[in-house]
């Protein structure tokens, strides 16, 4: 019970004092832009952005603009994760595929993921497609990194075990190469995610403007905004925080067969 | 010649080519085994025992003369001979059940038989109430009993058992050569088991392979014509394994001689392992294994 008591108090103190900094920076921002430090044009109010922020929940439909965001940023992470791992599996499987594509892959790595937004503006147009192909790049290229590397990393020893047990090669793969692989391939998905939604946004800005958090922001600097402009900044950098923790969740759960570390 | 052995091993060379050079690790190797027999192979390090075993398994093909089992030419891994290696090498994402589950992966049973037979398993090897336990949580011995059980689920022909007690204390050690010894009288499974433990070779063997190293070669086939169960401290026994100790010693002219009463002071410090010498000279050295080579 005690030692129950202590984690708690523990973990209050470490949220505690995660929570420092941000209420410091919040009161310094308050303070700043109602002392008239700043122009309140350039750095609006916090009782601004949040009547911006309930202003466009309620007249306008802020919500609408979250999920056409979050729906191109899963439809792109979903499309981006699957083809990486099952393209990684090759490489790390097949001798012939990585001598084939391995060099070529880790070249196209090395290209900024901004430099593909004129290419993917013409053959994809400036629709949804467009920025759904831009995130399935970013999160493809961190899956196939580490699912590549967690392949590469299965022990001899659990091979051979599949050996002497007679599997086949599908079993190969999904009784020992996908398994052992798991805690890379979930680093992978974990900074994925992280990536495709970074890419979301830049997906928003860089192609034509639609329905998007993105989209939002540029309307705010368009109209000098700036409370805008703050609202969809907090937006994403909460959604991106709540992404974070959920992959750490699902990292936990598939990995529970992993000697917990602290 | 006129009974067919069950495991026939003629005429085995194994070479293995070390950065250019050849290395002959098993030189010209036969050996009988019969249905249901429990033979034991012991030497040093580098006498080829292990490389004569994952032969014998079928994880190694690349050798000279003739393998057979049941007949039939050894050419891979097979459903009919189970392995269990030094360490249990568990699937650390799979709990024990499932871990057990996978020698029967590929088995021609149903479902419901194969729940079966892996809870029938997990009992004989002890380790009922851990079926849902990961191998992170087990001991050493729990894991290696459940290596133990994946080897045996599916019933083979014969059970290949690579130094299977090696990495454990002594009292563990000697509570699962007992259980094995259980498990092979109750089921008449071939039992082909290496060690360097003299102790072990002779407590379970019907016979004693003592093979001699640099080239792998076996020097002597010594029979243990004792029942089982076997008392651990009979005379008989003793004599047996004093007089394996005597051929090993011929085998390096460096092994330790026989100690009849284990004693730090009397312990021998030379030996031809580095690893060995320097666990001799430890005095808390477990009594149990004073006749390791």
């Amino acid at each position: 019970m005690s030692v129950l008591a202590a984690l708690r108090t523990q973990n209050a103190v470490k949220i505690r004092r995660g929570l420092t900094l941000p209420v410091l920076l919040l009161i310094f921002w308050e303070a700043a832009s109602r002392s008239g430090l700043v122009d309140a044009r350039f750095l609006p109010s916090l009782e601004d952005v949040f009547l911006t922020a309930k202003r466009e929940l309620v007249d306008n439909n802020l919500f609408g603009e979250l999920a056409a965001s979050l729906f191109r940023n899963i439809a792109g992470f979903v499309i981006g994760s699957a083809i990486g791992v099952v393209f990684a599996t090759l490489l790390a499987l097949s001798r012939w595929a990585d001598a084939l594509a391995t060099p070529s892959f880790n070249g196209f790595k090395q290209i900024s993921l901004l430099a593909w937004i004129p290419l993917i503006s013409i053959w994809f147009g400036f629709g949804e497609q467009a920025k759904i192909v831009f995130v399935a790049i970013a999160a493809f290229i961190p899956v196939v990194l580490n699912t590549y590397e967690g392949m590469r990393n299965v022990p001899g020893d659990l091979i051979e075990v599949g050996r002497a047990l007679k599997f086949t090669p599908v079993q190969r793969v999904t009784r020992i190469f996908l398994p052992a692989a798991m805690p890379s391939i979930a680093t992978g998905v974990h900074l994925g995610l992280i990536y495709s939604w970074l890419a979301t946004v830049g997906a928003e800005y860089f192609l034509a403007v639609g329905p998007g958090i993105g989209g939002l922001i540029i309307a705010g600097r368009e109209r000098f905004d700036m409370a805008l402009v703050m609202v969809g900044v907090i937006i994403l950098g909460l959604v991106g925080f709540l992404l974070n923790r959920l992959a750490a969740a699902g990292e936990a759960y598939l990995l529970r067969w992993r000697v917990t570390a602290h | 010649m006129t009974s067919p052995a069950h495991l026939k091993i003629r005429n085995v060379t194994r070479r293995f080519n070390v950065n250019g050079t050849a290395l002959t690790a098993l030189d010209d190797v036969s050996l009988d085994i019969k249905a249901g027999e429990f033979v034991t192979i012991v030497g040093a390090s580098g006498c080829g025992k292990s490389t004569l075993l994952r032969l014998g398994a079928g994880l190694d093909v690349e050798h000279d003369g003739v393998i057979e089992h049941g007949g039939r030419r050894v050419d891979g891994p097979s459903l009919d001979r189970g392995i269990v290696f030094q360490e249990p090498r568990l699937f650390p994402w799979l709990t024990v059940e499932r871990n057990v589950s996978l020698g029967l992966e590929n088995a021609a049973f149903s479902k419901a038989e194969k729940r079966e037979l892996v809870s029938e398993q997990i009992a004989l090897v002890g380790l009922s109430g851990f079926e849902k336990a990961y191998p992170h949580q087990l001991s050493g011995g729990m894991a290696q009993r459940a290596g133990i059980a994946r080897g045996l689920v599916n019933r083979p022909d014969v059970l290949f058992l690579d130094e299977p007690f090696g990495a454990l204390d002594a009292i563990t050690k000697a509570r699962l050569q007992g259980e094995l010894q259980q498990i092979w009288a109750a089921e008449k499974i071939t039992m082909v088991l290496v060690t360097h433990d003299v102790d072990e070779a002779v407590y379970l063997g019907d016979r004693v392979v003592i093979m001699s190293p640099r080239p792998g070669r076996i020097r002597q086939i010594v029979p243990v014509d004792l029942p089982h169960p076997r008392e651990r401290t009979s005379p008989e026994l003793a004599a047996i394994r004093n007089g394996v100790l005597d051929i090993l010693n011929g085998t390096t002219g460096e092994a330790p001689k026989p100690v009849t009463r284990p004693s730090a002071a009397r312990r021998p410090a030379a030996s031809a392992n580095p690893i060995h010498a320097a666990h001799r000279t430890k005095p808390a050295r477990p009594a149990f294994s004073t006749t390791e080579i």
